[in-house]
């Protein structure tokens, strides 16, 4: 297949799948069949584009002429590549835990919940492979869209509460902020495209330049960096399936690429490194990342301690762009990746937790891991990777962060990173104590769905197996510093 | 040759159409001739449009008696676009009428009800493409007049109230819009709108020409509900028959924008209006009042049809917000939203009307778990209302995008901060539609599936459609506004 094609097909297949879905949606095995085509053919039309990508090809296509000179256009970049990899790839394996957990909980409107997720996947490559920053913008706002009946999904007075904190945070910083930004950086530079070594270059003010990196890094939301971060928590009311691959991987992902994206092709890192006016933001976002470990460590309901432990490894992701070095911003790009697959695995334990013994809280989990070994066993790696220890995916995205610190001569930093990875064992490995090392009260029950465990377990492998096979990605984030 | 005559075509078909319906007085007949003549307007207006985009303004002499003698119609970039406009609508609006109008007005007056809207379109087309000002008069006239029959054949008896009110402030305004031509023929000696743009320049008394523009001003404020002088809108919206209101949103208030364009771009002069009186301050006080208040508003009607009546107070805001910002982009954004706006806020209006056939009435709480009732409805509301938020991929984002990048060119921060920010209270009055229609049950027994009539659906969702096309290819929605707001701007250069 052509790159090209495959870029296409990329953008279409979950939207033909989605078509698909609502199509069956009497025969539900029928349906979770086209689910589960959908994202094994978007995860090699995807694939099929490292190869050319590592080899330098840049394909492109441009649908339609949006505004004068800004066209609804795609454009696949190494740090694009990396992401719609993940993305696409987990998708395959969330779709195999969401059979699970659907039918094993009973949820209501299967159909509408299949539907919505293979949109928010083509929003996802939307944003994965956006050419411009309008491009980029309208798939940001489907994706907050489109996962709003996800994060609603229950129809309670909680989950209305949860979609409306979600929707009001992130069409609120997107349209107030993100707007009149990409509308400033139009009037400045004359051109939204994402380009090598940035587009603003000296158009600005330095003090404009350091506001209109404020705009962008609070206007996009969906990179939770405080106190724009509320709404990650409120999307937990959604099924867990919404919260393991949209709010661990597709949908904050989307949010930290874009920061990532802004800060190498809209602003240039090299352009900004030295100008005071930006200075602020590795100190926003190591307040983040501290702080949010400190909420994660006194929460005891599990989902809300991942969502606080997800804002905190996004803002790692921030933090190390901020440092504005080569070797950090070679472990933001990788981070992306890594933070994902160690991520969704805690979420498909926590939700297989919930199936097989519907427990929610971090208290009631006392010898749950003899009961469900397998689950806590993918527990335990995640955490690790969160922690950032080998031989997981974590260590080698932290590895270039504080490599990228030591090298600038930025101790705070280091510092900052140390004392972050001390508070992610805090509040991880007290967890794994409980499970294994407590004796379990209540009545017996066994493992979750054969579906669902195997799909956590996949993760987990793959979590360690990027710490040995970590080429490709590695490939591709060295070259988005050019490298 | 009858190629040539086609701007006169453009206003006499559907005037001539409407005494035939008197005459045979059968109200299918009347639908189909209203049908077949929107869609004969929009065929002209497209033709005439690109006949304008190819080979620049074409003028018509009506009668042969050469302008400024006679009556001039002259269509250039700024009105062949909204003759698009009132075409397109009208054709939509036509075909979904027989089923709205079936239920909710009385047989024997059906044929007048399509009379009124023949000559209702006849008016608006008229205004648009006239060059004479007191012909605009006329066509004003005969637009206002069938409006009030139209508003006042809804079946609610306070339609009756909102016509009357209509009538009242309706009349002030054609009476000030006709003082100000007084006026302007008072200094001028002429009424052909091309003549008196260079009679005006060498005007040396220039306190008529003011006090003309005033007069003009607040006329056309009436018609084109500029706040605070929208109070008869809402009523107007929520009392007249479905089809009616979808018609009057999309373009009634737009035509007056267009009017009030060509007075202070073309006729008067940006020179005049903008640099030696404060109108730009003022246009963008009253627009910036319009769009917060009216939100606010509209995120407190108990009624769906008004609080969208609010929601266009609000949205005519930004279109003037576009006007008082006098630079290209912002006059792209605010003719461009006559086009989007009218798209959506028509969607909208359709829309609701099938949901009053079906529910009886559009009232918030009426319309709890609609979205299991009546699921294209409800997703078809939700669609067009992210096009009135203005999120990006929607035809309303492209307007606020020129709007936005017009006040950053003028360097007016918190201008751009507030049409952005004021678009969160859309999503405010949007999203309680969306938490009642899908996040809540039906009222107790009231389960069934009732999802409106394919023949009022279809032409809805044609409009739902464009909200989303004219979102991603805007090269005739933003393409042909900017070509208007170059011709309007001329006068700058």
């Amino acid at each position: 297949m052509r790159p090209e094609s495959a870029l296409l097909a990329a953008l279409a297949i979950p939207v033909l799948g989605s078509l698909g879905i609502a199509a069956c949606r009497r025969h539900p095995d029928l349906r979770e069949t086209v689910t589960m085509a959908s994202a094994v053919a978007l995860f090699l039309s995807v694939l099929s584009l490292v190869g050319p990508v590592l080899d330098g090809a840049r394909p492109e296509v441009s649908l339609f002429q949006v505004l004068p000179g800004i066209g609804f256009a795609f454009r696949v970049e190494p740090l694009g590549m990396l992401f719609s990899l993940v993305a696409s790839g987990l998708w395959i394996v969330n779709s195999l835990y969401s059979i699970g957990y659907m039918r094993g909980n009973r949820e209501q409107h299967q159909t509408r919940f299949y539907v919505c997720f293979a949109l928010a996947l083509a929003c996802t490559m939307g944003v994965a492979f956006s050419a411009n920053l309008l491009t980029l913008f309208i798939a940001y706002e489907g994706l907050t869209l489109i996962t709003y009946p996800l994060v609603t999904h229950h129809g309670d007075d909680e989950a209305r509460r949860g979609g409306r904190t979600y929707l009001a945070l992130l069409l609120g910083t997107s349209i107030l902020l993100l707007l009149p930004a990409i509308a400033t950086t139009w009037t400045a530079a004359g051109t939204l495209d994402f380009t090598d070594g940035g587009i603003l270059g000296g158009r600005l003010s330095d003090a404009a330049t350091g506001a209109l990196l404020a705009l962008y890094m609070f206007g996009i939301g969906k990179a939770a960096l405080m106190p724009v971060h509320r709404w990650l928590p409120a999307a937990m009311v959604a099924p867990t399936p919404v919260s393991a691959l949209l709010h661990a991987v597709a949908v904050v992902k989307a949010g930290v690429f874009a920061v990532v994206k802004v800060m190498v092709y809209v602003f240039g890192v090299e352009q900004i490194a030295d100008l005071k006016s930006v200075d602020w933001l590795p100190f926003v976002s190591g307040f983040t990342l501290i702080a949010a470990s400190i909420v994660a460590l006194r929460s005891d309901n599990l989902k809300r301690r991942l969502a606080y432990s997800t804002v905190s490894q996004l803002s790692y992701v921030i933090f190390a762009a901020a440092l504005l070095t080569p070797l950090s911003v070679i472990g933001a790009a990788l981070h992306i990746a890594a933070h994902a697959l160690g991520k969704i695995t805690l979420f498909f334990a926590a939700g297989a937790i919930y199936t097989a013994a519907h427990k929610t809280q971090v208290s009631q989990l006392d010898g749950i891991g003899r009961r469900m070994p397998w689950t806590m066993g993918a527990f335990v790696v995640g955490a690790v990777s969160m922690i950032g220890l080998p031989p997981t995916a974590g260590f080698a995205s932290k590895w270039f962060i504080l490599s990228g610190a030591m090298a600038a001569g930025q101790w705070v930093s280091v510092a900052v990173i140390a004392a972050s990875t001390l508070l992610n064992a805090g509040y991880f490995l007290p967890i794994v104590y409980r499970a294994f090392f407590r004796a379990a009260a209540g009545e017996g029950h066994g493992e979750a769905p054969a579906s669902m465990v195997v799909a956590l377990t996949l993760t987990a492998a793959a979590t360690i197996g990027m710490f040995f096979y970590a080429d490709v990605p590695l490939g591709l984030a060295r070259a988005v510093v050019g490298g | 040759m009858i190629g040539a005559h086609l701007p006169a075509l453009q206003v006499v078909v559907p005037l001539l159409a409407a005494p035939l319906m008197v005459l045979v007085r059968r109200g299918g007949f009347a639908w189909l001739l209203a049908t077949a003549v929107s869609w004969v307007s929009l065929a002209i207006a497209i033709t005439l449009a690109l006949r304008v985009y190819e080979s620049g303004t074409i003028s018509y002499p009506i009668g042969n008696w050469p302008p400024p003698w006679g009556i001039e119609y002259r269509v250039d970039a700024v009105n062949a676009y909204v003759l698009v406009l009132i075409g397109l609508v009208a054709s939509i609006v036509a075909p979904y009428a027989r089923l709205s109008v079936a239920a909710e007005v009385p047989r024997d007056q059906h044929y007048l009800l399509y009379t009124m809207y023949s000559l209702c379109l006849a008016g608006l087309l008229g205004m648009a493409i006239t060059g004479d000002a007191f012909n605009l008069f006329v066509f004003l006239e005969i637009a206002s007049l069938s409006t009030y029959v139209l508003i006042a054949l809804g079946r609610n008896r306070r339609a009756l109230l909102a016509a009357y009110q209509y009538l009242v402030l309706g009349t002030i305004g054609a009476t000030f819009y006709v003082v100000g031509v007084g006026l302007l023929y008072l200094t001028t000696g002429t009424l052909n709108l091309a003549d008196m743009v260079v009679r005006l320049r060498e005007v040396q008394e220039i306190r008529p020409v003011l006090a003309a523009l005033a007069f003009v001003t607040v006329g056309m404020g009436l018609k084109l509900a500029l706040f605070p002088l929208h109070f008869w809108l809402p009523n107007a919206y929520a009392f007249a028959p479905s089809a009616i209101a979808a018609l009057l949103a999309a373009t009634a208030t737009k035509v007056a924008i267009y009017v009030l364009l060509r007075f202070y771009f073309t006729i008067f002069g940006p020179s005049l209006v903008f640099e030696r009186l404060p109108m730009a301050e003022i246009l963008i006080a009253l627009s910036v009042a319009a769009v917060v208040i009216a939100s606010l508003v509209a995120v407190f009607q108990r009624d769906l049809k008004r609080m969208f009546a609010y929601s266009s107070v609000a949205q005519i805001g930004y279109i003037t917000l576009g006007m008082g910002l006098v630079n290209e982009p912002g006059l792209t954004g605010a003719v461009a939203h006559l086009f989007n706006h009218g798209l959506t806020k028509g969607a909208l209006f359709l829309l609701l009307g099938g949901v009053a056939l079906r529910l009886g009435g559009t009232n918030i709480d009426r319309v709890a778990g609609l979205a299991r009732r009546m699921p294209l409805t409800s997703f078809g509301i939700v669609l067009a209302g992210l096009s009135l938020i203005g999120t990006p991929g929607s035809a309303g984002f492209i307007s606020k995008w020129y709007l936005v990048v017009g006040a950053v060119e003028r360097g007016n921060w918190w201008l751009a901060i507030l049409i952005v920010a004021s678009s969160l209270i859309a999503v405010a009055y949007v999203w309680r539609f969306v938490e009642m229609a899908y996040l809540r049950a039906p009222q107790a027994g009231a389960a069934e599936r009732i999802e409106a009539p394919a023949a009022m659906l279809l032409p809805a969702w044609i409009m739902v459609a464009g909200c989303i096309y004219f979102g991603l290819d805007t090269s005739f929605s933003a393409g042909g506004a900017r070509a208007a707001a170059e011709a309007l701007l001329g006068g700058l250069r």
